[in-house]
């Protein structure tokens, strides 16, 4: 009953009403983190919305005012909200418009904006929002109840074991596609390919950068993400001068039928379990929840065909998988004191700058703060769901809007966004040229989704398959010989080999061609 | 947002220069870290401008401009007007190890810049994994030396701190073993813990907090003095290895050209800040070294990145390492 006690601890901590002195009026009792929980769950959800304007960039600008607050529990309470907030803004805009805002929301544009074209828009926000909250919730007794036992995990993932991981992802990938299968394997290769531009960690020399300085860092997701999904997909809509599909239809509800939450009800549970444990792997595991929640849904659907054309399980599904993972990616920050991504690199920075240095002692010497922001979770997703529900009428509505007004906006707040990632202008100027080479593949037939999988894995694939092998000496061995990554690789072949033999493939064909 | 700023300055230069520099700052003041916010160097300029800001009446707005090791940044410091407006933290590696490692830099760390002062130097820790047998330095050194063929040292990637300062570690060891890179000093550490890893070199900001829990153990640290955040860890001079003092200092710079009158009131502004009980916990809190009255000075400063280039370019360059 100690998790009870702790979570009192949290409760209490969150609820604490402190006196704060306003200008003009003098002392005002508040409940400060109650307070800053919110502002960072509002935030969060505009810059999801935001196209372009990621978590990273908000809280990098919000860092110096997290120093005016003094108080490391409300900083970082707001800090975890922006986060998490982001998740739930990102697929709104991944469904509006089709521009993911994030590595995590690509899959919400593959059927999502489906769903939207065919005026279910509101059903299919209300869905994500619906099982993002239940995921949050989900995530956040896992990790009150879980985060000390759940630390082994993150270490149990080396090099060998990560990239078996990664190469799994990769077959996922295939099963995305809607269109033939070598098309979807080429734009995987793409995607690889992409990854490889810039430094090469190992030697430090320049691969694929012509000379060219500001490819030496390599290409950004959400540069390429802007650039092939966004801006290409404003570009197509403009060659149907005002008839943009969406605006022609009636908006219809807003809300899930009953029979669209039972249809969810199980890709939320799946959804939620596949993110959960993905989240805590180090190295940004959270990534593959989306896309592992996808490729399964699909899998086991009874009409696979569904997929790809609106439908709910592969909004329901991958939103709750994306929520669960960014909650659950706190688990080593908190318990290991290791971010195992950029935005958790962050925290601990706006950690350290309140004087406090994440690492194991954290649960135990900061209790306060610990079980604070683990209740602050529950509390900023009950927040999130509030927020979110009643302005799904409003999002939709701005479907309305004459393109020729929404399409410059659109372009104007992304390139804002890009630029903010980076301060780099040559950013934005990546973003046009991706948007012309996204727009060929468009109207050559082929799917971008894929490319990003294979772009955000590609990185991490190669980086551990050299770790590995530097490790071992050179000996391939190493991957059959560590039973998590045997394992991994054993799944990964079978699903190959499925996808290869021909009988299947007949039936394969059939299921993704159009 | 800097383009207006850019302007803003331009506009500002032509209307009056000299008046300008009596009242100096009349707005805020942009400190570029090459590197992404909360990492250690971001953490050292966002503890100093704040106070900083304080001294001077105008906030400090840092900027993180990340990028092939941090030149990425400080090139585009170097190029900014030479106003006050834009400073830079600079490090060891953008203002030491950078000629070495990046052929084709676009400043010179000695020419291009007037030096503001030192704000803060992070000394350097020899860690292991708590699976290697040995206790001390020494026994490091003969299980390095008996295990040379399995021996695995992780950094943080080709130029940063923990890669420059365990190649000049291992140089003076006289041992080569297999470098694992990794993107950061976190997933490195992961892998540390995990004893995926033997050991590595790295600042003591990000290490303390396992030292004190037991998951991976220290050497020494590469400092004259016992550092006050791990008293039972040695330095390296008590540990047998008195020629490796290394500290991973940061800078504060302006772009060459700064009117002397702007630099000293900034230079005035820093030592104030490191003067500050407040300033001074947390940077002792990240285990960092503060300089003394003597070391803050811009000529101090100007000395410092001469040694450090003179010292880091021929053990970089011995190693065969160049980062592009």
């Amino acid at each position: 009953m100690d998790m009870l006690a702790n979570l009192g601890l949290g409760f209490s901590t969150i609820l604490n009403i402190v006196p704060v002195e306003l200008p003009g009026i003098g002392a005002v009792p508040l409940p400060m983190n109650i307070i800053l929980c919110f502002i960072g769950c509002l935030v969060g959800t505009l810059i999801g919305v935001l196209p372009g304007v990621g978590p990273i960039a908000t809280i990098t600008m919000l860092l110096p005012i997290t120093f005016q607050l003094g108080n490391p529990t409300g900083a970082l309470v707001m800090l975890a909200g922006i986060y998490y907030g982001a998740q739930y803004g990102g697929s709104t805009t991944a469904i509006l418009v089709n521009i993911p805002g994030e590595a995590t929301s690509v899959v919400t544009t593959l059927d999502g904006h489906e769903m939207a074209k065919q005026g279910r828009a509101g059903v299919a926000l209300g869905i994500s929002a619906i099982g993002s909250f239940f995921a949050g919730c989900v995530a956040t007794v896992v990790i009150a109840a879980l985060a000390a036992p759940l630390t082994g995990v993150a270490l149990l993932f080396g090099p060998a074991e990560y990239f078996a991981l990664m190469v799994m992802g990769l077959i996922f990938a295939v099963v995305l596609a809607r269109g033939s299968v070598a098309k979807a394997v080429t734009m995987i290769l793409v995607g690889l390919l992409l990854s490889t531009i810039g430094t090469d960690l190992e030697t430090g020399q320049e691969r694929l950068t012509f000379g060219f300085a500001p490819l030496s860092d390599g290409v950004d997701f959400a540069v390429l993400a802007m650039g092939v999904f966004g801006f290409a997909e404003v570009l197509r809509n403009l060659e149907v001068s005002e008839n943009r599909d969406v605006v022609n239809k009636p908006i219809g509800r807003l809300l899930p039928s009953l029979d669209d939450l039972k249809a969810s009800v199980a890709p939320v549970l799946r959804g939620t379990a596949l993110g959960a444990s993905l989240g805590i792997l180090p190295g940004n595991g959270a990534v593959l929840g989306p896309f592992a929640s996808y490729t399964l849904e699909k899998k086991i659907a009874k009409d696979p065909r569904r997929f790809g054309r609106g439908a709910i399980e592969g909004v329901a599904g991958p939103e709750s998988a994306n929520n669960a993972g960014a909650q659950t990616s706190f688990i080593p920050l908190l318990t290991l004191g290791i971010p195992p991504n950029a935005v958790m690199a962050l925290m601990v920075g706006a950690m350290t700058i309140q004087g406090i240095i994440p690492g194991p002692q954290v649960m135990t010497r900061n209790p306060d703060l610990f079980w604070g922001m683990i209740a602050s979770m529950w509390i900023g997703n009950l927040m999130l769901l509030i927020i979110n529900l009643p302005l799904i009428g409003l999002w939709v509505r701005l479907l309305k809007v004459p393109y020729r007004l929404m399409f410059p906006a659109i372009l104007v707040f992304s390139c804002i966004g890009i630029y903010s990632v980076n301060n780099s202008p040559a950013d934005v100027v990546f973003t046009a040229v991706f948007a012309l080479f996204g727009y060929s593949l468009i109207k050559l037939g082929f799917e971008p989704a894929p490319m990003l999988l294979g772009f955000v894995l590609g990185k991490l694939m190669e980086e551990n398959l050299r770790r590995a092998l530097i490790i071992s000496r050179g000996d391939m061995v190493t991957f059959l010989e560590k039973p998590i990554s045997a394992t991994l690789l054993a799944i990964a072949a079978v699903m190959l080999c499925l996808a290869l033999l021909p009988s299947v493939r007949k039936s394969r064909d059939e299921v993704f061609t159009e | 947002m800097k383009s207006y700023m850019m302007a803003v300055a331009a506009l500002a230069l032509a209307v009056g220069g000299a008046q300008a520099q009596s009242n100096y700052p009349e707005r805020p003041i942009t400190m570029i870290v090459p590197f992404a916010a909360g990492g250690p160097t971001d953490v050292v300029a966002r503890i100093v401008g704040e106070h900083m800001s304080r001294t001077l009446g105008q906030q400090i707005v840092v900027e993180n401009v990340a990028g092939a090791g941090g030149t990425t940044g400080i090139t585009r410091a170097a190029q900014a007007n030479a106003d006050g407006y834009t400073i830079m933290m600079g490090h060891m590696g953008t203002h030491g190890a950078a000629p070495a490692l990046y052929p084709n830099l676009k400043y010179d760390p000695a020419k291009d810049f007037a030096p503001i002062g030192l704000a803060a130097g992070t000394p350097i820790l020899i860690v292991a994994k708590n699976g290697i047998p040995a206790k001390t330095l020494k026994e490091f050194n003969d299980y390095a030396k008996a295990n040379a063929d399995k021996l695995n040292e992780a950094h943080a990637g080709v130029g940063s701190v923990s890669h420059t300062t365990c190649t000049l570690f291992n140089s003076q060891l006289g041992i080569k073993p297999n470098r694992v890179a990794y993107r950061g000093t976190g997933p490195a550490l992961n892998d540390l813990v995990a004893g995926q890893v033997d050991y590595a070199c790295d600042q003591i900001v990000n290490l303390v907090p396992q030292i004190k829990a037991g998951t991976i153990k220290a050497f020494a640290v590469a400092t004259p003095q016992r550092n006050p955040a791990l008293p039972d860890v040695p330095t390296t001079i008590e540990a047998g290895m008195p020629d490796y003092q290394v500290s991973a200092w940061n800078a504060i710079f302006a772009p060459k050209g700064t009117p002397e009158a702007i630099v000293t009131k900034l230079t005035g502004a820093l030592s104030k800040a490191l003067d500050d009980e407040g300033t001074r916990k947390r940077l002792l809190d990240l285990g960092a070294d503060i300089p003394d009255a003597n070391g803050r000075t811009p000529k101090a400063l100007q000395q410092l990145v001469e040694s450090e280039v003179g010292r880091w370019t021929p053990v970089l360059k011995a190693a065969g390492i160049t980062a592009n």
